[in-house]
């Protein structure tokens, strides 16, 4: 059997001390294999937004274990963090976070762009492409602040995939769209990760959104239940 | 750093108002740092001209001996009171081998051999006592600039003329060309023609003073060899005190830097230039301040915006260089159109050159106004003031960040 793509064991996370402690995750263990499109289901507070966060590099567990591609991202630095999130690491986050003073493409090759420390032309080349297969080869130079709802989260899923990660984690992708633009942006989800092979980690409360996706986790309590 | 500057560019003109009003909010204190260099570098120019201009940097005089007193040896205690020889003039003997050594020390302008002392002008029945200087032909203008001060006449000392003071010529009702008796201390007396008038502006020179050739006060103090004093004068006046030293090495001869003599200008130059300096801190620290405040508050607008670009896999360093970055750009930019309105006013100014005493307005000195120093000042001190809200941002917490 190959190795996980992702491996999370015994994850713990606390916040605050004392009386004010509250745990969110309480032991948490999850594997994702390469080429999987999982919906991450449960409750408010269930602790789904941390475990994203934390399988993002964007927070350290309290305890556990997280490895990705077989590296160890518990111990690893801060800087060997932020280049591996860069590297294999995508996110599309539920208010797009889209750059306001930068346009539809500027947005998209940021994550080559501030590796290589400038726009090169081949990242350019990759950003178009992105945009014209998320429909958008009209918006390349839009301002983002100009764009739709829609059109915003899908030049924020052309981002998450400009550096071909691995994994892509969506937190909520859809909540803040009309249900015509939330299903093309879940069959665009869904091409790519077919066509490309990326693992997808959606957490969403829509379980029309959870259908499309081959896997449902479902996490309660801060464990994973179903 | 070139993707980091585009950031940071692109940050800036997307409020354009707000970098608008923080380039010229710099603009203006780098505006006060030239105006203040020029009007304090003009302003100890024009003292220095007007005073020490025209002393002599470094001067070696000869040291008065007293005779020695022919006493009987009564075995009692002697009470003397005694009057200070004024009579004979000390004597600088040999000089005349060691003036081309000083001349062709670097940094020294002009050598001038003198006979200094003191006598009597007369003119039918007035009489006004004066001091008399003996200056070397050719060398009228070394140390004080005589042809610059002269009204009437030339400042030429040929054999028989002397040169007097507008009020003593004034005063003894004397014009140009008139002859006058010149008697020194020691009862020698020459009959003069009147070559020319001058008038420096300060009471004790124009009504005391009368410039004779260096030939002619010989006779009137019966010294064939020797000067009383040579007066040095440097490129740099501020350099007399190093001077000093190295022409009493050379020479063996004392010499006597202005500043021994001048103590009081010189504390007044140095108060002078530390109020400069002080202001100048002032506007430099005001620039860091605004720059300071104007990113702490672009961090703190910028907070989601640098959590998003954490969590695209930015590193720390990236984001302290565009904000260290947006600094550096704000110094620069005020720097540039500070110093351009700077030299734009102060042309409106008239020169250092053309400023006379009475006449309204400053003795700024246009090239005084340290351009590229406060250029290169506003610039790194907007890049010191960028460092604690760059650090700020760097250190933000991409996951609190994005959640605002």
């Amino acid at each position: 059997m190959s190795a996980p793509l992702l491996q999370v064991d015994h994850l713990v996370k606390t916040f605050g001390t004392g009386e004010a402690e509250t745990r969110v995750l309480r032991g948490l263990s999850l594997r994702m294999a390469q080429g999987e499109m999982a919906a991450l289901l449960g409750p408010s507070g269930s602790g789904k937004s941390t475990l994203l966060t934390i399988l993002g590099t964007l927070m350290h567990p309290t305890s556990g274990s997280h490895a990705m591609l077989g590296v160890d991202l518990v111990t690893a630095s801060d800087q060997a963090l932020t280049e591996f999130r860069n590297r294999h690491i995508g996110f599309v986050f539920q208010f797009h976070n889209l750059l306001p003073d930068f346009t539809a493409l500027e947005n998209v090759v940021f994550p080559t762009a501030v590796q290589a420390g400038r726009e090169t032309a081949a990242a350019r080349a990759r950003g178009r492409e992105l945009l014209e297969r998320m429909g958008l080869a009209d918006r390349v130079h839009f301002p983002t602040a100009n764009l739709s709802g829609g059109q915003k989260q899908r030049v924020a899923v052309a981002r998450a995939l400009m550096n071909r990660p691995e994994l892509v984690l969506a937190d909520e992708p859809t909540g803040n769209l009309d249900r015509a633009s939330a299903m093309q942006v879940m069959d665009l989800i869904a091409e790519i990760n077919r066509d490309e092979g990326t693992t997808f980690l959606i957490s969403t409360h829509d379980e029309k959104i959870a259908g499309l996706c081959r896997r449902q986790i479902v996490v309660g309590d801060g464990l994973v239940t179903g | 750093m070139i993707y980091a500057l585009k950031i940071a560019t692109r940050y800036l003109t997307a409020s354009k108002a707000q970098t608008a009003l923080l380039v010229f909010g710099v603009a203006t204190g780098v505006f006060i740092f030239i105006f203040m260099s020029a009007l304090i570098g003009g302003l100890a120019e024009f003292i220095m001209a007007r005073t020490a201009g025209d002393m002599a940097h470094l001067s070696i005089q000869a040291e008065d001996v007293e005779p020695d007193l022919l006493l009987p040896l009564s075995g009692r205690t002697v009470l003397l009171v005694q009057q200070k020889d004024s009579g004979g003039a000390a004597v600088l003997q040999d000089t005349a081998a060691l003036l081309p050594l000083i001349e062709a020390l670097p940094g020294v302008t002009a050598v001038s051999p003198q006979i200094n002392g003191s006598g009597f002008l007369t003119r039918g029945g007035q009489v006004t006592q004066v001091s008399i200087n003996g200056l070397q032909p050719g060398k009228e203008s070394a140390i004080a600039d005589l042809a610059g001060y002269v009204v009437e006449g030339t400042a030429n000392l040929a054999a028989g003329g002397v040169l007097l003071g507008k009020t003593l010529a004034e005063d003894m009702g004397l014009r140009l060309g008139q002859t006058v008796r010149l008697q020194s201390t020691t009862g020698i007396e020459a009959l003069l023609t009147i070559t020319g008038i001058y008038e420096m502006g300060s009471g004790g020179p124009d009504r005391r003073q009368a410039y004779v050739g260096l030939a002619t006060a010989r006779s009137l103090f019966a010294m064939p060899q020797g000067v009383t004093r040579v007066e040095i004068k440097l490129a740099d006046l501020y350099a007399a005190d190093a001077f000093a030293p190295r022409i009493r090495a050379l020479t063996g001869l004392d010499a006597r830097s202005w500043t021994e003599q001048a103590a009081q200008l010189l504390d007044a130059l140095q108060a002078q230039a530390q109020t400069g300096y002080l202001l100048k801190t002032f506007a430099m620290v005001t620039i860091i301040i605004g720059v300071a405040s104007a990113l702490l508050l672009s961090t703190y607008q910028r907070r989601p915006e640098i959590g998003i670009m954490r969590a695209m896999g930015a590193g720390r360093g990236f984001v302290m260089v565009v904000f260290v970055a947006q600094g550096a750009l704000i110094g620069l930019m005020g720097g540039l159109f500070g110093a351009a309105a700077g030299y734009g006013l102060l042309l409106a100014f008239p020169g250092r050159d053309s400023f006379a005493p009475g006449q309204s307005g400053l003795p700024i000195d246009i090239t005084q106004g340290a351009y590229g120093m406060a250029i290169l000042l506003t610039t790194l001190g907007a890049i010191a003031a960028s460092i604690l809200p760059a650090r700020a941002a760097a250190r933000l917490d991409p996951v609190t960040a994005i959640g605002q």
